[in-house]
């Protein structure tokens, strides 16, 4: 009965529909007050919870699953092969039926295993991934949790990640898993560090950690584009550490499939290892979107100096379509990466860390912050 | 949003994985079989067990990572507040970076950063 009440409250929007597509802070508030209306301040609460968690739930499976599809298909057709095409129209519906098998398939329990580590360990991985999701920004009002610590917020908590990888590989009593889990564990952090001063040359620009704001400061252009040569320098050095940090590309050595069987996920079978393999995919939207929030302008359109009708034509596109289309560009950019470059062995891999990015990178964060002094940027 | 609700976020993912699991342990069918709870490894039976000694280069790694990550988030509030402050804010991280970049050097020329 409340509810009802509350969905009249909501339909009683002030201004068109399809405004909403351009402001979803309406419909949150429209929401927001019906609640109010409808129920006492605790049930509010409550029933927003259910429904922020449920979207977001439904969210990171859709766009999981719809990964694991695109990734089949770049590679498929960067190998001059078609890619799934069986099931449903273009094999769209594959990894929903891949999804289903791995559900029927038994857990076993590996015998000379750590159980508790071995439990643990997808739990881990999926609950970074979770977590980091819940700080980043849609489109214009369509926030999870707009903290003023989001840039850092995101860095750290993605990189708890790298703990459930750890125990995973730790755990199954398997060497060829315990050397793929010390790799990974190496590797990762790493190239932590070029994310998080990659992420400090923007965060000099914008004077602020907060999501929301990066994005507005963006209103005007691209931090990209505004940062001039150490901007582009940092989202090349973010571009390039964050495909490791995601065990992806060419730095997949922690699953080097030729050497260490598959890696730190060698002994899970069925719905545990498609844990690990969704957090993995979801590790790269994580890293692609706070590349587009943070350099390629979030949700913001693009928008040419002086050329108004232009720039007015760009603004009917949604936020939403921009934000996605800028996240499965750089998402697209790092599968290219992967089907495209070699792997590298470890010793080479931390050689480019150590030796290039992470220099290159503290230079860099000084440059911009004499070009923020000098009033150089846009 | 209230932060407080990344409690929130936390629990869903939490309980996420553990309703699939529980899901996935109803409906998979089971067997046994003696040979099926070994490790897998690669496919021969596993000689002894793996908690042994590690490369003592990912250690130097981890350590050298820790000293640069304290730093990172030392350098994360100065970023912040760089544009207000000026040019004082510039020539300290110019010493601080100077000071850090020495540390590098040192690890480089002790050969920490040779993967060996």
């Amino acid at each position: 009965m409340r509810l009802v009440i509350a969905a009249q409250n909501i339909s009683t929007f002030s201004e068109p529909w399809w405004k909403v597509f351009y402001d979803f802070s309406l419909l949150t508030k429209n929401i927001d007050t019906g609640l109010h209306n409808a129920m006492s301040p605790f049930w509010t609460t409550v029933t927003e919870m259910l429904i922020i968690g449920v979207l977001i739930l439904l969210f990171y499976a859709l766009v999981g699953l719809f990964l694991v599809y695109a990734e089949r298909k770049v590679c498929a057709f960067m190998q001059n092969r078609l890619g799934p095409n069986r099931v449903g129209p273009f094999g769209i519906f594959q990894t929903i039926a891949d999804l289903i098998k791995l559900l029927l398939v038994e857990l076993i329990p590996i015998k000379k295993a750590d159980k508790f580590l071995f439990n643990l360990a997808p739990f881990i991985v999926i609950i970074a991934s979770f977590m980091a999701i819940a700080a980043i920004p849609f489109a214009n009002g369509l926030h999870a949790i707009d903290l003023n610590i989001g840039v850092l917020y995101v860095i750290a908590v993605s990189a708890m990640g790298v703990i459930g990888v750890l125990l995973a590989g730790w755990s199954s009593n398997n060497k060829y898993s315990l050397i793929g889990a010390m790799r990974s564990g190496a590797q990762i952090v790493s190239y932590e560090l070029s994310v998080g001063l990659a992420l400090i040359t923007v965060v000099i620009l914008a004077g602020t950690m907060q999501f929301s704001e990066i994005v507005e400061a963006q209103r005007t252009g691209w931090f990209i584009f505004k940062g001039h040569i150490p901007a582009f320098i940092a989202f090349i050095i973010f571009l390039i550490s964050s495909t490791a940090e995601t065990n992806r590309g060419p730095f997949d050595l922690a699953e080097a499939e030729s050497e260490l069987t598959a890696g730190y996920h060698t002994e899970y079978s069925g719905i545990k290892f498609a844990f690990f393999f969704l957090a993995e995919y979801m590790n790269m939207f994580i890293v692609a979107s706070i590349a587009a929030t943070v350099f390629l302008g979030g949700w913001m359109p693009f928008h040419v100096g002086h050329w108004d009708g232009f720039n007015s034509v760009m603004d009917y596109i949604p936020p939403f379509i921009w934000y996605i289309g800028k996240t499965f560009f750089v998402i697209f950019l790092m599968m290219w990466f992967k089907w495209t470059f070699p792997r590298l062995r470890i010793d080479q891999l931390l050689t480019l860390e150590w030796k290039y990015l992470l220099p290159i990178n503290l230079v860099n964060v000084l440059v911009m912050a004499f070009v923020v002094l000098m009033g150089w940027h846009f | 949003m209230k932060n407080e609700w990344l409690v929130l976020f936390f629990l869903i993912g939490a309980s996420f994985v553990g309703l699939v699991l529980i899901f996935s342990e109803i409906i998979a069918p089971k067997s046994t079989n003696p040979q099926k709870f070994e490790p897998y490894e690669c496919g021969i039976p596993t000689k002894g067990v793996t908690w042994l000694q590690f490369n003592v280069g990912y250690y130097l790694f981890a350590i050298l990572f820790l000293i640069f990550d304290v730093e990172t988030v030392l350098v994360f509030p100065w970023a912040v507040v760089m544009k207000e402050v000026g040019m004082t804010a510039f020539i300290e991280i110019v010493i601080f970076f100077f000071i850090l970049g020495l540390g590098l050097l040192y690890a480089w020329k002790k050969h920490a950063l040779i993967w060996e």
